[in-house]
């Protein structure tokens, strides 16, 4: 299992060894290096960054900083954790808009990475911020693709310009002239997925290039992209000189170490990532969150923002004090629920909570009937067995199964996981190692 | 020969770039340093770290015994090494016989099936192609395109179908006309998504029902794709149990080496390999060209 573990849950156990002892040598250094290495490697990171950041982590850790007030095991921690930041870059970077509209927005990328998914996605972003976004459909070679972009379009309600297939950088260009006519702000491009390598569909983005002049050049990378994810950011940078980059499909198990790898060979900052099928899961990029997240301390941040959109401010302080407190009843469990179903899917909520990919499969299996099942199997209960479960007996079961037309094996397995859920927020307490607080 | 030999092209860049690499690594003297520097050059190519380290462990001990000296003698041992990791029997071929084919999103199924029908079609067997994918917007449309090209029937329905439904038509109209190969496109889905997944599950139990002849359980992998690849292949095998793989996008500079993996932890062995966008670009796999061509 030790094999599908996040990064963070591997860099822990690498400090783990380390922060039990007061004292480092050079050995130990190295070896530590070594495994950090191994599981950025493993992660997906370009071989060539994991060199570099691998060295600087190092050189920085047998230097004297090493020496002042905290353990060398957390200073360790510290400094891979700031390398990492700085590596992601430090901040948040939004779309730029062009000063005379409309504002273009040009995606590129490989076959399937995901960019027409992506540019409805974006639409609706942008709708949503009051803009008036059009698509452009340029895509001419892979079989309905255009269809594709129409369907996606009608599902953001945004209108999609196309020209059959005629050359991609004409219509490109008479898609501007049509958007101006019609008043709209924003043109987002949808070229075709290409190989790097294919000299002739670079040059026919290039041409796009200069026909349009973007304003937003976006590269989609699907994250589970592994060591090649270097020649393709390279590539695409050099020849097009992109202005930022889209991670796709990070709502899957993907260790995301693409996102380090793009970052450190373009220097340009990731912008957006995908998170899900529906055109509302789109989120932007955080580059220290997403350290913080590869670690394994979690998105406490982005937890909180989400649960900020959906429930009151106060709803969330209280459950982001319960999730720390431990002091969690089914009546905070029936509450999650109600509010789970506002803000979304459980599993990706988890995956902020720090510590709680290990939960993963457990989180997995709870599907929207079973919440559903769940809340009435609760709402049967007694006040006073919402607050102690765990006088919930055999008799009492019964009444409850036949209170919410369930079977008593439903009411079984709700109070298993509720325990289970109680379990998890133990971990996050942070008394356990690898838990919430990290030592530093 | 044959099916390499256009490959050969398209693998040109990855075999110049790993090759060349081991040559510059090569001085010689085949110390610690020099191995260590040889599992970074395989890890480079998706090769993960635990293939990566047999390998290397493997070659080391050959090397030794064999007194290799030049650089040609120690690629040679390398490569063997290679291919034995790949080196998987594979069922024989039996008809009729239905491909479920499955994967994450942006893969390539759809394109891979349509390269599919025609390379079966080319070999003298009827196929029928199945549009399970009535999730993604125009999917059916595109591999509708793709029956046109290859010149095979197509059963289809619009979008929001249920896919069950379509697979079971698509089975008694495969019955109905006696069909050699039944292929069956369905909706790319992250493998960590319950949902879904059980989906897939409902398909299975349909075909395992319906469908009397020889089925297969197909994954399409990204050869772009890095180590994600082997959580896909646990997670997917655990619903469905793969047959084998199919290898897409090789045309890149990508070198699909997370295949070596795929087949040391789980022996899944590689069927068939994807170049490029034309209707040709499919291939059965070959574990010595496959290295070959890498190295």
């Amino acid at each position: 299992m030790a094999l599908f573990g996040s990064l963070g849950e591997k860099l822990n156990h690498v400090f783990s060894k380390i922060t039990k002892k007061g004292t480092l040598t050079e050995l130990e250094i190295k070896n530590a290096m070594r495994e950090i290495k191994l599981v950025l490697l493993e992660a997906d990171v370009n071989y060539m960054v994991v060199k570099d950041f691998v060295a600087k982590v190092s050189e920085k850790a047998t230097g004297e900083r090493v020496m002042k007030s905290l353990t060398p095991g957390q200073q360790i921690i510290k400094i891979v954790n700031e390398e990492l930041t700085s590596l992601m870059g430090s901040t948040n970077s939004k779309l730029q808009v062009s000063s005379k509209l409309p504002t273009v927005i040009m995606m590129c990328g490989l076959q399937g990475a995901g960019k027409t998914t992506m540019c409805g996605k974006l639409a609706k972003l942008l709708k949503k911020q009051g803009k008036k976004p059009m698509l452009v459909a340029c895509d001419i070679y892979r079989p309905a693709a255009i269809t594709q972009l129409k369907t996606v379009g009608k599902s953001v309600d945004t209108e999609v310009y196309d020209e059959g297939t005629n050359k991609p950088q004409k219509t490109a260009l008479n898609a501007i002239k049509y958007a101006n006519k019609k008043g709209y702000d924003t043109v987002i491009i949808d070229t075709a997925g290409r190989l790097q390598i294919n000299e002739e569909l670079m040059d026919e983005l290039l041409e796009i290039k200069k026909a349009v002049e973007p304003t937003e050049i976006l590269l989609t990378v699907d994250s589970m992209i592994g060591q090649e994810s270097v020649n393709v950011a390279t590539t695409f940078n050099d020849k097009l000189d992109i202005t930022g980059v889209i991670l796709t499909k990070l709502d899957g198990d993907t260790r995301g170490g693409a996102a380090l790898s793009i970052r450190a060979v373009t220097g340009k900052p990731i912008k957006f990532c995908g998170v899900g099928e529906k055109m509302d899961d789109i989120e932007p990029f955080y580059p220290d969150r997403m350290a913080s997240r590869i670690l394994d301390m979690g998105d406490v941040l982005s937890l909180i923002e989400k649960a900020q959109e959906n429930i009151t401010e106060e709803e969330a302080k209280k459950l982001e004090k319960k999730l720390r407190e431990n002091s969690f009843t089914l009546d905070d469990y029936l509450v999650q629920f109600e509010n789970l179903n506002k803000m979304g899917n459980i599993s990706d909520l988890l995956a902020m909570i720090p510590g709680a990919s290990k939960y993963k499969l457990n989180a997995n299996s709870i599907d929207e009937k079973q919440l559903a099942k769940n809340k009435s199997i609760i709402l049967s209960m007694t006040k006073k067995e919402r607050l102690d479960p765990d006088i919930i007996k055999g008799s009492h079961k019964r009444r409850i199964a036949a209170g919410s037309g369930t079977t008593i094996q439903d009411v079984n397995i709700l109070l298993k996981q509720f325990y289970q859920s109680k379990d998890m927020m133990k971990m996050l307490n942070g008394k356990k190692k690898g838990g919430f607080k990290l030592p530093f | 020969m044959g099916i390499f030999s256009k490959f050969f092209g398209a693998l040109k860049k990855t075999k110049d770039a790993i090759s060349k690499k081991i040559s510059q690594i090569f001085v010689g003297e085949l110390d610690d340093d020099f191995y260590e520097e040889l599992e970074f050059v395989l890890v480079s190519s998706d090769i993960s770290l635990e293939a990566s380290e047999e390998i290397v462990e493997n070659v080391k001990k050959l090397a030794k015994k064999q007194k290799v000296k030049t650089e040609e003698e120690f690629k040679k041992l390398l490569r063997e090494a290679m291919v034995e990791i790949l080196n998987l029997e594979t069922r024989p071929e039996q008809y009729p016989v239905l491909c479920t084919v499955v994967g994450v999103n942006g893969v390539g199924k759809t394109t891979a099936i349509g390269k599919l029908a025609h390379f079966y079609k080319k070999n003298k067997k009827s196929c029928l192609l199945v549009a399970g994918d009535t999730f993604r917007a125009a999917a059916s449309e595109q591999l509708n395109e793709w029956s046109k090209r290859a010149g095979v029937r197509i059963v289809k329905y619009s979008e929001g179908v249920d896919p069950g439904a379509v697979v079971f038509d698509g089975i008694s109209s495969a019955k109905a006309k006696g069909e050699d190969v039944v292929l069956v496109d369905t909706a790319g889905r992250l493998h960590n998504k319950v949902g879904l997944m059980e989906e897939l599950r409902k398909i299975a139990k349909i075909v395992a029902k319906e469908w009397d002849g020889v089925s297969e359980n197909l994954l399409v992998i990204d050869a772009t794709t890095g180590q994600n690849a082997l959580t896909q292949v646990e997670m997917f095998n655990e619903i469905l149990p793969l047959s084998g793989i199919i290898l897409t996008k090789l045309d890149g500079s990508s070198k699909g080496g997370v295949v070596f993996a795929i087949a040391k932890k789980y022996g899944i062995p590689i069927k068939f390999v994807g170049v490029g966008e034309g209707i040709d670009d499919i291939e059965p796999f070959d574990a010595e060209d496959f290295v070959n061509n890498i190295i």
